[in-house]
């Protein structure tokens, strides 16, 4: 029996393709500041070789995005985070 | 009052006396200058992501202060350079929002909540039993 037009429309996953939305998760839970001290936390924003992640990736807003990069920056000098890294994830 | 915090890396070469001996004589020179010692936070020997001085671990401290005056913050910072025992060290001016996030790390507001999640689910389980008794002895009169 053939798939009726109905059926057809279940068969492929509908969601593929639809890009989810990105969003600055400082903005949406309300963290106002980011503590340079925690290095867990700043791994989220830097690649495998340690630089930063740029905001098309990430989604931070611009003021954020700032206030990451500060936090990461102050994060290396105090050896909590490498400069350069290989495969440090 | 401007509120400062000042983290710094003690050489894990000295020994545990040593390292905190090194954390008191920065707490006194501050108070010498005049700051008041909000929080002393010792984050303990933790590893370096890089070589610093040739050495690849160090006792980390973190000291909060307030001050009124702080045109000696230049000559503390030479101070701290200039002393062997620590290895590299970070002043940061602290805003409003740095100012609530440390206070609220303090009292455990913050980064907790995982560990606060268990308890309340363990709380809620003992509240969850005796609330049917309550039911059935409410239902029992009407029947």
């Amino acid at each position: 029996m053939a798939a009726t037009r109905e059926d057809v429309k279940f068969l492929s996953n509908p969601k593929i393709g639809l890009k989810r939305k990105k969003y600055c998760r400082f903005r949406k839970f309300g963290i106002k500041y980011i503590d340079y001290k925690d290095s867990d936390f700043l791994l989220q924003f830097i690649n495998e070789q340690g630089k930063l992640l740029p905001r098309r990736i990430t989604g931070n807003s611009l003021k954020y995005q700032r206030r990451v990069a500060t936090a990461v920056k102050r994060a290396r000098h105090l050896g909590m985070l490498p400069y350069v890294a290989d495969l440090m994830k | 009052m401007r509120h400062y915090e000042v983290t710094f890396i003690a050489d894990p070469v000295l020994s545990g006396d040593e390292v905190k001996s090194t954390a008191e004589a920065i707490q006194s020179e501050l108070k010498g200058f005049g700051a008041t010692i909000v929080a002393v936070d010792e984050m303990g020997l933790r590893p370096l992501a890089y070589q610093i001085n040739k050495r690849s671990s160090g006792v980390y401290f973190c000291v909060e202060f307030a001050a009124l005056a702080t045109d000696w913050l230049g000559k503390f910072e030479l101070n701290m350079k200039r002393d062997e025992r620590i290895l590299r060290f970070l002043t940061v001016k602290l805003d409003k929002y740095g100012i609530k996030f440390n206070d609220d790390k303090r009292n455990g507001r913050i980064g907790k909540r995982k560990v606060d999640a268990q308890p309340v689910d363990a709380a809620a389980v003992p509240a969850a039993v005796p609330a049917p008794g309550v039911v059935d002895l409410d239902a029992t009169p009407e029947v």
